[in-house]
């Protein structure tokens, strides 16, 4: 801790930090442009300018660390002079288009200029124009409105790993662009949009829809991976109109992937509103709830419950699947899973699914080895915060991969694209990196952990992680989930333990063997497979891939028309918050399992939605942290055969941008897709 | 004013060869593996107390600059030369290394020695593309004869040159700028601290020298630092190499004695004003950066950092730019603007949206289309520029009209007055 004097106060401050953080703990505001928490300092923008005793100049307090004893003005003649001409530099080549932009209302430079500004401006030449440049579907620039800050681009470089963008030319005609106009080809691109102080980075698909006074802000996550980026929905009416991010530095820091971003406008498409039923030549005709209710209560009093099967889909809330589990536990129909890939995990040991390390575990590892995971693709905001801190570790830090192959956004060490290469952690040049390193984090994504030999893969990862991680609070041994709803459904048990042995769910499904099937916005199976004789029962709020096949489907309300939990891939139940009204006529899940136990005379034990997650409490009390993450222990590894194939282990997710049916429903993700994505 | 025998660039004129045959009758390279076996602390003592301040315009002492390299740790130094000479009104550099490059090479030997860079990178202007041809084949001569390489002149010390050409670009003249550039970076100035002698190029301590300041080392460690802070006047020790241009008679390059007056110096070498001296209007006595000096202040002023600082502008690179009566005083700041506003390397928000406006307003002085309250916002501006930039090129565009405005304003508003009654 160091003493310095602000305004002639005296302040303890931590060592290393910048005036302006200083200034900031004072309480203290200081305007700026060029400087963001989260990004390399530019110093650039001018508009921090502060007094230091001793230096004639000004000097700019996001670029000068403290020093004992510095006595620092922030509001002296000659700071406010400084802000007031440095004001007046960005103004002038500034276009007076507030009423036609976008960023009006939440424009940084709109409320400096009027806090900082002089009214009237004394600029009286010509302005400059800028032409304005392509970047791709998400992002709509208005390269006049530019004020150089630079933020995009050490964004760009530092924290999406793509190079793309970059200044040309100097002086006053300097302009930021990507390389050959090409559109920024990355995950994460859209978090420009944030940065962009002015409106010269706007978001497109938002263009023109609303000011940000006129929208409701809801305090949300995101459901379209599994970790849980925090965001804040604004909505207007019963439209969604964007999603921002919110921060949360154990998780998102502040940056959201553009699928997070932008995907929500599928949830305007493809909905399903009305209830179907497959009649005798094969075409959906619409049914009523009572007919489905019915139909669903004479295929659940089968006598022979192992005939039903019900698979719950990827992104489904936790009192969804409770109450399902709830009548179905109550009936007796066992046969139930919450994994369309049977991807591998221990029925009784937590940390064999999650993200044991924590995300913010990144940060304090210092080797990682990559299994089977394409996580630029899988969890880009994940990948994100590796390649920061493969950044900032002294470049020492070092990345191994097995598996396929995909683009990444640090250096990998390959060792090779099949699993039997895990082999090769034996060899002398590995093992000396593997011994230097004191908190090795083992990654292991859903391409390994749904391969054929995923259990050798896991018990030999484990392995080596026991056999050189050697401090007790270090947990990095990590399974990498893809899908919001994965940890909340196997933290539920919603899954049938011998099926999960034998691995022979799905199997069973695809021959028959069930003659019901009950889907709960499952779409990832191969639905060819599934038999003529099976019955398939489809609950969902997308007319997407299962559709095709069910014989009867029911609407329920999507994951904004609802509150839920969900669990995120460390293990950290979060609240999931209702945006908008459910369509008309449209149940929310647990409302129509509860009406089917009505009819079926079962009591279930709820009557609300709170009754529901208080008995979900009762019988997973970790749920009921919100937010923390409950400790799991990390078991030895058993000592299996070990038959490590040498086929390719490849992650499941190909195109990024369309992995559900919100998103395969979404325009916005097709653009995307049609414009980066290449098989 | 200099003995003729206490010059050092002695060939500074070309009369003789550039090469290591001649330049070793001149006198370099001459023991100069005596001078390595001393102790590199031994060097920066002798540059210090010779009084040596960097001749590439902020005239800070050597000496001291170099006691700022950290002298513990295993990191790589690096030693840089800033051969990239794009000052208006400047040409020293380019004579050095045209005509006596072996003292530049020599120099980068004992530099680095002195700051113990393994490694010395010569950053040149990319125009000056024969003056390069001449100092690659004199580094090529330097290897050659073992001079420098591995065990550098017979000592234990190794030592590596190369010569790296910049593109043309003004602001790479300014240190970090030039680091950047040099790193394969848009040469944009970096904030300044992290101080280049902690963090400079490839992240490693480095030291940034004039070509000029490198030039005199070895003829200072071979004659003591008391031979040379005998020249000059107190605390602007040594000889200068003054480059006179404008209208005079005799354009040159000078090597005379800090502290000789201006007007001798034009008067004697350069072969007076055009038109004699009455006929002089101004002088800009640094380099096109520094503010300009009206005639009854050339008349006594002295050319050393801290007279000319004292009268208002400085030694910068000592290129003299004379002005006679018989020069549109407003068109040529106006060309210094333009200059500015083309070379600002649009980093900062001052800089890069001022220079232009500074531009733009001094082309309608220029034309007479301005009314007299924008002069006051001229000066205005120039001030609002001024020390809020992250390097000097923000202060150096503003220097040159707030020069203009403390001598000329009332030609300037008599000017705009008749254009009025004009009209």
């Amino acid at each position: 801790m160091v003493e310095i004097f602000i305004n002639g106060k005296p302040f303890e401050v931590e060592d290393g930090i910048t005036v302006i953080q200083a200034c900031e703990q004072a309480g203290e505001e200081i305007p700026r442009f060029c400087y963001h928490e989260k990004l390399s300092i530019a110093g650039n923008c001018r508009m921090c300018l502060v007094e230091m005793e001793n230096s004639a100049k000004p000097v700019a307090s996001c670029a000068m660390p403290v020093a004992k004893g510095m006595k620092i003005k922030t509001n002296s003649e000659m700071v406010m002079k400084a802000r007031k001409g440095v004001m007046e530099f960005l103004l002038i080549n500034h276009p007076l288009d507030c009423p036609i932009c976008d960023q009006g209302g939440e424009c940084d430079l709109q409320d400096q200029a009027m806090a900082y500004g002089s009214g009237i401006g004394r600029y009286v030449e010509q302005k400059r124009a800028v032409k304005d440049k392509n970047l791709g579907p998400l992002i709509q620039t208005h390269m006049t409105r530019c004020i150089h800050c630079t933020r995009c681009i050490r964004f760009a470089e530092e924290v999406a790993g793509n190079d793309q963008l970059g200044s040309l030319n100097r002086g006053e005609d300097t302009e930021i662009t990507s390389f050959l106009e090409k559109s920024i080809d990355s995950e994460m691109s859209a978090n420009v949009i944030d940065l962009c102080p002015v409106g010269a980075l706007t978001s497109k698909p938002y263009e023109f829809l609303a000011r940000p006074w006129e929208l409701k802000k809801t305090q949300t996550i995101d459901v379209f991976d599994a970790v849980g980026s925090n965001v804040r929905i604004d909505s207007k009416g019963d439209q969604i109109l964007r999603v921002l991010p919110r921060i949360n530095e154990e998780i998102n820091d502040e940056w959201i992937s553009d699928k997070t971003r932008f995907a929500y406008d599928g949830l305007n498409f493809q909905r399903i509103n009305k209830f179907y039923m497959r009649d005798s030549n094969n075409k959906l005709t619409e049914s009523s709830e009572e007919d489905a209710i019915q139909l669903i209560n004479s295929r659940l009093q089968t006598k022979n419950k192992n005939d039903i099967a019900s698979i719950v889909g990827n992104s489904v809330d936790c009192e969804s699947i409770f109450s399902f589990k709830l009548l179905l536990d109550k009936i007796g129909a066992l046969n139930y899973d919450c994994r369309q890939d049977e991807s591998f995990f221990l029925p009784n040991q937590r940390s064999s699914y999650i993200f044991n390390s924590t995300i913010s575990g990144i940060d304090e590892s210092d080797l990682c080895i990559l299994i089977g995971t394409d996580i630029k693709k899988e969890a880009p905001v994940l990948s994100s915060r590796i390649r920061q801190r493969f950044l900032n570790y002294e470049k020492s830090y070092q990345i191994l991969r097995i598996g396929k192959q995909n683009k990444t956004i640090f250096n990998t060490i390959d060792l090779g694209i099949d699993s039997k290469s895990l082999l090769k952690l034996k060899e002398k040049k590995y093992t000396e990196i593997l011994k230097k390193s004191k908190k090795p984090m083992f990654i292991l994504g859903q391409g390994a952990m749904c391969a054929e030999d995923s259990e050798s893969i896991f018990n030999y990862s484990l392995m080596v992680y026991h056999k050189y991680s050697k401090n007790d609070k270090w947990n990095g041994f990590n399974i990498l989930q893809n899908y919001a709803g994965r940890v909340g459904g196997l933290d539920l048990g919603f899954f049938n333990k011998k099926n999960v042995i034998s691995r022979s769910m799905i199997k069973k499904i695809y021959s028959g063997k069930f003659k019901t099937l009950f889907l709960l916005s499952a779409d990832e199976l191969d639905f060819e497979k599934i038999p003529k004789n099976t019955f398939v029962i489809y609950f969902g709020h997308h007319g997407d891939r299962a559709v095709k096949r069910a014989d009867l489907i029911i609407p329920i309300s999507c994951f904004t028309e609802k509150e839920g939990i969900y669990v995120n891939l460390e293990g950290r139940p979060q609240i999931s918050r209702q945006i908008k009204l459910p369509l008309p006529d449209v149940n929310h899940f647990s409302d129509f399992i509860k009406k089917i136990s009505h009819a079926l005379n079962v009591d279930l034990n709820f009557k609300s939605f709170d009754d529901l997650r208080q008995l979900m409490f009762h019988h997973n009390e970790h749920l009921s942290r919100i937010n923390k993450i409950s400790y799991s222990k990390l078991h030895k590894e058993k000592k299996v055969k070990n038959n490590l194939l040498n086929t390719e282990i490849f992650s499941p997710i190909k195109n990024f941008y369309m992995t559900d049916s919100v998103s395969r429903s979404s325009p916005i993700m097709s653009e995307c897709s049609l414009n980066f994505f290449s098989k | 004013m200099i003995k003729k025998n206490n010059r050092i660039f002695n060939n500074l004129y070309g009369f003789e060869s550039p090469y290591l045959k001649y330049a070793s009758k001149r006198g370099d390279w001459k023991d100069t593996k005596k001078i390595l076996k001393n102790k590199p602390s031994y060097l920066i003592d002798i540059v210090t107390k010779s009084g040596l301040r960097g001749r590439g315009g902020a005239g800070f002492s050597t000496g001291m600059k170099w006691s700022f390299m950290p002298k513990d740790g295993n990191k790589q130094h690096y030693l840089v030369i800033n051969a990239d000479e794009g000052e208006p009104g400047t040409c020293k550099d380019r004579d050095i290394i045209r005509n006596e490059p072996h003292k530049l090479i020599e120099g980068c030997l004992l530099s680095a020695y002195a700051i113990n860079a393994s490694k010395c990178y010569i950053y040149i202007r990319g125009e000056f593309f024969n003056e390069a041809a001449i100092l690659q084949k004199a580094i090529d001569e330097a290897y050659e004869a073992g001079f420098i390489g591995k065990n550098s002149c017979g000592s234990d010390f190794d030592f590596d040159l190369y010569l790296h050409y910049g593109s043309g670009a003004y602001v790479c003249g300014e240190e970090t700028a030039l680091i950047e550039s040099l790193e394969g970076k848009k040469g944009q100035p970096r904030l300044k601290p992290p101080f280049p002698a902690n963090v400079g190029l490839y992240g490693m301590p480095t030291t940034v020298n004039n070509v000029e300041t490198i030039a005199v080392i070895p003829t200072i460690l071979r004659k003591g630092s008391d031979w040379f802070s005998g020249m000059g006047t107190k605390n602007n020790s040594g000889s200068k190499i003054f480059c006179i241009s404008g209208q005079v008679n005799k354009p040159c390059n000078v090597e005379e004695e800090l502290g000789v007056p201006l007007k001798y110096l034009i008067q004697k070498y350069a072969g007076d004003v055009i038109g004699g001296w009455n006929n002089l209007l101004a002088v800009v006595p640094g380099g096109s950066s520094v503010p300009l000096l009206p005639k009854h202040v050339c008349e006594d002023v002295l050319m050393d950092f801290d007279s000319l600082k004292n009268s208002g502008s400085g030694l910068g690179t000592a290129g003299i730019i004379v002005i006679n009566k018989q020069t549109n005083i407003v068109k040529f700041i106006a060309r210094l603007s333009e200059f500015y506003k083309h070379e600002s390397c649009g980093q900062c928000t001052p800089c890069r949206e001022g220079t232009g406006w500074l531009m733009r307003m001094m082309d309608r002085i220029v034309h007479g289309n301005v009314s007299e309250d924008e002069i006051e916002l001229l000066e205005e501006v120039t001030h609002q520029i001024e020390g809020h930039t992250i390097c000097a090129l923000g202060d150096a565009a503003a220097w040159p009209i707030q020069g203009l405005l403390k001598h000329f304003k009332n030609d300037i508003l008599k000017s705009i007055e008749k254009k009025s009654k004009v009209a």
